[in-house]
């Protein structure tokens, strides 16, 4: 950034005029509202008498008579699923994510084609493909089951979205194939900066691949692969369409999202929905802050 | 891989071959299944059999062409307004040196952190007080706090990096700021309002929860909400051929458009999540 002389106090006066539309359109479609759930998580309202609500501290957290989010075991469940289903499914997002990347980054007939394919299922609604997903998972009609029984995997039928067993397994495959390719895309384009002639280099020595990789291209795309998986988990931990789509409000697969918003919306209880979204935002919050602060993921270059 | 041996180039190609299959496979056959009726559906098969009645029936038998038309109205409104408001704020962020920049900055990428559910009971709140509960401003309202801060972050990283020169002579000649934005960067910003532009309107058209919570009606529905809760007879049939077909409807245009803006899309996401 340079100084524009002469220029520079008139442009900084006219700076207000040019961000008080973002800002506004900000604060009124998410500080507000955040505001107001924080609000409403230490009052009793409920969903048809917003206006009537009163204080009652910190009660819907934490209370001696019927003890509070922070005493409920479906909360704690909704809790250990979002954080088991953010962890195997970055995870593997990640794993995966690389391995195609370093397959896209060959050179080989048909390449761009493939890269465009592999795009397809970034391309489809969550929303679609839940329902896409859902119908070859069904548990009488689905192909996963005629073809699992085909190849004699299994001897009978299995309901993978309606047991306790196999339902969040379900839902992390599905989000592991959709979400992968954003992953792949990241890491491609982290893989395409890297210098050609240090890879001469390594060939000419005759170090072996797995050695290169770790050594040197693991090193070099490390903050950028960072700054995926920190994305990717910050969007895992708030996830909620999935779910919805593909089991409802079942206990199995309820994430943080989904127990707020079932209490807000079909319990109409919105003090303990309230209560539930603060937490989520607070989880989130303390996750950037540690990020932010520990890691040494810069977020820009010249923040003053 | 030149010089590999034909083992090692099989064993390559059919890796290939498996991650076209597995990333492909899925639409694929929701589109064979959206050609089945009845109970040709409770066969699995791989090979599609065209027959539209599916197709047909996604239309007649529920709103899903005002569906889709609200779908488009919302996803155009925000993308218009995130642009708008994005590159003006992002001329401030990027071009012009004041105190507290940083800090907006990170104000505005922490937003991009919030979980929709956070703000659902207070942005129900305010909708029903302005009077526009299960309409589509709602929806658009909503919508802004997905979009805006990545258009507003994409956009000031290409801001900045323009030369600096470019803006001087147009001040020389007595432009005024708004011109300059208007006349200088708008017509240099458009890959990056294309990129950002494109990347809105798809989170636009996929969004749920809002859209799922602040509309009540069949025909103030978007395209997902109605997807989601297209149901039969009874509760436990579900018309999985409409489902389908209803699917694969929603989502040929959006493959399409990712296919065609495939380089721009990756410069987008690229350059909001790698370079920063």
């Amino acid at each position: 950034m340079t100084d524009h002389g002469g220029l520079a106090p008139i442009l900084r006066r006219s700076a207000v005029y040019f961000l008080a539309p973002m800002l506004t359109a900000l604060a009124l479609a998410a500080g507000w509202p955040l505001a107001r759930t924080i609000y409403f998580a230490l009052t009793d309202a409920r969903l048809d008498g917003l206006s009537e609500a009163s204080f009652v501290g910190l009660e819907n957290f934490w209370n001696a008579s019927w003890g509070g989010l922070l005493a409920d075991p479906a909360w704690w469940r909704a809790v250990s699923n979002t954080l088991i289903f953010t962890g195997v499914s970055v995870g593997l997002e990640t794993v995966l994510g690389i391995a195609i990347a370093l397959t896209l980054n060959m050179t080989f007939p048909g390449r761009g084609l493939v890269r465009a394919v592999v795009l397809i299922p970034w391309a489809i609604p969550t929303i679609v493909s839940a329902k896409m997903w859902g119908w070859m998972l069904h548990d009488q009609f689905g192909m996963v089951n005629d073809l699992f029984a085909r190849m004699g995997f299994i001897s009978e039928p299995v309901a993978w979205l309606a047991s306790a067993d196999t339902a969040l397994l379900a839902i992390i495959l599905v989000d592991v194939w959709k979400t992968t390719p954003f992953m792949t895309l990241l890491v491609l384009a982290a893989l395409q900066m890297l210098p050609h002639d240090i890879y001469e280099a390594a060939r000419i020595d005759g170090v072996h691949p797995v050695k290169v990789f770790l050594r040197i291209t693991l090193p070099l795309i490390w903050p950028a692969l960072m700054v995926a998986v920190i994305f990717r988990g910050l969007d895992a931990l708030r996830a909620f369409d999935l779910m919805y789509a593909m089991t409802g409000n079942s206990e199995d697969t309820m994430t943080m999202s989904v127990f707020a918003r079932q209490q807000l919306v079909d319990f109409q209880d919105v003090g303990y929905g309230a209560a539930a979204s603060t937490m989520l935002f607070l989880i989130i919050a303390l996750l950037v802050a540690m990020v932010l602060t520990l890691g040494r993921v810069r977020l820009t270059e010249d923040l003053r | 891989m030149m010089h590999w041996s034909p083992i090692a180039k099989a064993a390559f190609f059919s890796l290939v071959g498996l991650i076209v299959l597995i990333s492909a496979f899925p639409f694929y056959y929701a589109v064979v299944s959206s050609f089945k009726q009845g109970s040709a559906l409770f066969d699995v098969t791989y090979l599609p059999e065209p027959n539209l009645r599916n197709y047909v029936a996604v239309f007649t038998e529920q709103p899903f062409g005002r569906n889709i038309l609200n779908s488009l109205l919302v996803a155009f409104a925000v993308v218009t307004l995130s642009l708008a408001l994005g590159l003006t704020a992002a001329y401030a962020l990027g071009r012009i040196r004041f105190r507290g920049r940083g800090a907006l900055l990170v104000t505005v990428l922490a937003v991009s952190m919030f979980p929709q559910v956070a703000v659902l009971s207070g942005m129900f709140e305010l909708i029903r007080w302005l009077g526009i509960y299960n309409s589509l401003p709602a929806l658009i309202v909503a919508n802004m706090m997905l979009t805006l801060p990545f258009t507003v972050w994409v956009l000031t990283t290409f801001m900045r990096e323009l030369p600096k020169e470019l803006e001087e002579a147009a001040f020389v000649d007595g432009a005024t700021p708004g011109q300059v934005i208007w006349h200088v960067f708008l017509p240099l910003m458009g890959p990056a309002m294309a990129a950002t532009g494109l990347l809105s309107f798809i989170v636009a058209w996929n969004e749920f929860l809002f859209a799922l919570t602040f509309t009540l009606s069949n025909e103030m529905r978007t395209v997902p909400v109605a997807i989601a809760l297209i149901t039969g007879a009874s509760q436990y049939e579900l018309p999985w051929g409409n489902i389908m077909a209803a699917s694969v409807i929603v989502t040929v245009p959006l493959i399409a458009l990712v296919l065609m803006f495939q380089r721009r899309i990756v410069s987008g996401l690229t350059a909001g999540a790698v370079k920063g």
